[in-house]
């Protein structure tokens, strides 16, 4: 996921020189010349297009205040068709439900608003059952589980926790409720549905708005055993996090393990408690770490600052 | 490692400041800035290497000896994606034998078989050489997949082979193949997912639906614990919940596990969703239900669907989170 480092990348240069415009301005033509006539991304010039591409654009445009329909155009129905019969998302159309994939899928249909093209419920029935007897996540049906799943997994269900309204809010079947972030100030359409036409969305205001609202429902996967799996068999007695036992550490575990880890510690928060209990963490409290925002990966005080900086002119 | 493409053999490796073709050429060093932070301590046949790369790329050359010299880049990390391209560009300048070109790829392939640039390649270069490619790249990824049944580049390659260049006839024997020799494989059973909607010679889902059943519950029934064949179930009838609840198969495959295992997680998941579709259940799945509530006298509901998502608390902790949650859903 080289990309995504070089979006932290991106971000850090932003703020250390903030001609912002221009970086804005080539980033924007860049994204729309790497967008393919399917409505996917591909991952650079010539590049291969998937789910994973899409993410990666759609995020980076999002938290940099670029995302707009031109973008967005057709990436929404493209994810969509990558969802499988098992319930998860795949890379590309037929492929297999993967957890890396999946986020991605997830979290960009999120940002565009436009969740409800997916199967929601069969997306979270998936993703529960890639938690194994070692308590941490698989990757894929049927193979062994792998501590950067923690994220891509958790991270997921974390998600669909915001989506899926609690049982007294809804009706008999549940509704994900549609982010409503409809520009009503033309005077335009003014019902939380969006449709294409007829509103203007604020994309970049999809992941702020994203936090402000508290989770419905409780973790829908067993965050203590994450947690047992993440400190117990994950971490390297000399630092550093793994794959699994057997393992050598790497930058890649190490940052997607704590991410993970941050998920599942803030994940029992519903309604309107501000901080994790102690009962929702493993070991002492000193463990908790910061809050990540779960659509981006970024401590979410940073990504607020970002927010900040990218929304004002 | 060799300097020239497709070439084999154990010459030495001339660096290429000493190749008299590439005498002429100034290398470009990377632009690190003026203070560069944690600078990459890069070994000196990988510096020189991409000084000179960055040269011929920098002045747009479409030549053989760049071609040559993105090979020796290739082989030093097959994962910069801008030698690739550049690759790419000269390969289409010189109008280059493509098959030679696919023997190369397949050479860093096998030894970097989860590499993205390399699969991608592949596929530029098998679209270009049209369905003659279909068979050697079906043969390509039956190889890859030898080594490693799941290895999800090769799945993706070969179900774009598939859909792009053809070579359907033999993939479901594939599939049977595979699955004898491990039943737990569950890219076979996706792939399997896709022959049966898919192929243009199996006739598709419709036609195929009946077999297919009667193929994943004799499955189900060798392997309860399998799960991939349960979810494989739930797909043959994917938006079609009311033929999933009317196949007589299906409820009492469930029966029939859970009389053995009243246990089995996946036996109980599939039959809370059967019921929640409309499953009306018989007396003989009631009375197999109320058994196991025995088990467990704390549940006393009325609703069969519920009094089964109390039992899965119990028989699947490590998902009670999500069994609690999903109870919430079950409502009038």
């Amino acid at each position: 996921m080289s990309a995504l480092g070089e979006r932290c990348h991106l971000y850090l240069c932003c703020f250390l020189n903030r001609s912002k415009l221009s970086i804005r301005d080539n980033l924007y033509k860049f994204m729309l010349l790497m967008k393919d006539k399917s409505g996917a991304f591909r991952m650079h010039d010539g590049g291969e297009i998937d789910v994973r591409a899409c993410y990666t654009a759609i995020s980076v445009a999002s938290l940099v205040n670029i995302l707009d329909d031109e973008l967005a155009k057709g990436v929404g129905n493209y994810i969509a068709s990558c969802q499988t019969y098992e319930g998860g998302i795949a890379g590309e159309p037929s492929a297999e439900a993967h957890g890396g994939y999946t986020f991605c899928g997830l979290a960009a249909m999120v940002l565009l608003n436009e969740v409800e093209k997916l199967d929601l419920p069969s997306l979270i029935g998936w993703v529960a059952f890639r938690q194994g007897v070692e308590c941490g996540f698989q990757g894929r049906t049927n193979k062994l589980v792998d501590g950067c799943y923690s994220f891509w997994q958790g991270a997921a269900i974390a998600l669909a926790q915001k989506l899926m309204a609690g049982s007294d809010e809804q009706s008999k079947q549940s509704q994900p409720s549609k982010l409503s972030s409809v520009d009503d100030s033309c005077g335009t359409s003014s019902s939380g549905l969006a449709s294409e036409k007829s509103s203007i969305v604020d994309y970049a205001k999809i992941g702020f708005d994203f936090m402000k609202q508290s989770n419905q429902i409780g973790p829908l996967f067993h965050n203590i055993a994450l947690q047992q799996y993440i400190l117990l068999c994950a971490q390297v007695p000399e630092g550093g996090l793994r794959d699994k036992p057997g393992k050598n550490r790497d930058h890649y575990h190490s940052c997607y393990c704590l991410s993970g880890l941050s998920v599942s510690q803030y994940s029992a928060m519903t309604g309107s408690v501000s901080c994790p209990l102690p009962q929702h963490m493993l070991g002492p409290y000193s463990n908790l770490l910061e809050q990540i925002h779960p659509l981006y990966n970024v401590v979410l005080e940073k990504y607020e600052e970002a927010y900040e900086f990218f929304s004002s002119e | 490692m060799g300097s020239s493409s497709g070439e084999e053999g154990e010459e030495e490796w001339v660096p290429p400041s000493r190749r008299p073709e590439l005498a002429d050429v100034a290398p470009l060093p990377q632009a690190d800035g003026p203070c560069p932070v944690v600078s990459i301590a890069y070994r000196g046949d990988f510096h020189e290497v991409m000084d000179y790369f960055r040269a011929l790329y920098a002045a747009g050359e479409r030549s053989p000896r760049a071609l040559r010299l993105t090979a020796d880049a290739i082989h030093l990390n097959p994962g910069n994606y801008t030698v690739w391209h550049f690759r790419r560009v000269v390969l289409e300048a010189l109008d280059a034998d493509l098959l030679l070109e696919m023997h190369f790829v397949d050479q860093i392939a096998e030894s970097n078989p989860k590499n993205y640039q390399v699969w991608h390649h592949k596929r530029w270069l098998a679209e270009k050489i049209g369905p003659d490619a279909a068979n050697s790249e079906h043969d390509f990824t039956r190889k890859i997949l030898a080594m490693d049944a799941k290895n999800y580049h090769a799945w993706s390659h070969r179900q774009w082979v598939l859909q792009s260049l053809g070579g359907w006839e033999s993939e479901l024997q594939y599939c049977n193949q595979l699955l004898e020799e491990d039943v737990f494989n569950n890219s076979a059973w996706n792939q399997r997912y896709l022959l049966v909607t898919r192929s243009p010679i199996l006739g598709g889902l419709a036609a195929m639906r009946d077999s297919e059943v009667d193929y994943t519950v004799e499955a189900i029934m060798v392997n309860p614990q399998n799960e991939s064949p349960w979810r494989y179930l739930r797909g043959l009838y994917k938006d079609d919940n009311n033929l999933l609840v009317a196949d007589n198969r299906i409820s009492d495959a469930c029966l029939k596990v859970l009389n053995k295992d009243w246990t089995c997680v996946f036996a109980l998941s599939f039959l809370l969703d059967l019921l929640r579709m409309g499953l009306q259940p018989s007396d003989e799945l009631k009375g197999t239900i109320k058994a196991m509530e025995n088990s467990d006298p704390e549940t006393g509901h009325a609703d069969i669907a519920v009094i089964v998502c109390s039992i899965l608390q119990k028989c699947d902790p490590l998902r009670i989170n999500y069994w609690s949650w999903y109870q919430t859903t079950l409502s009038s």
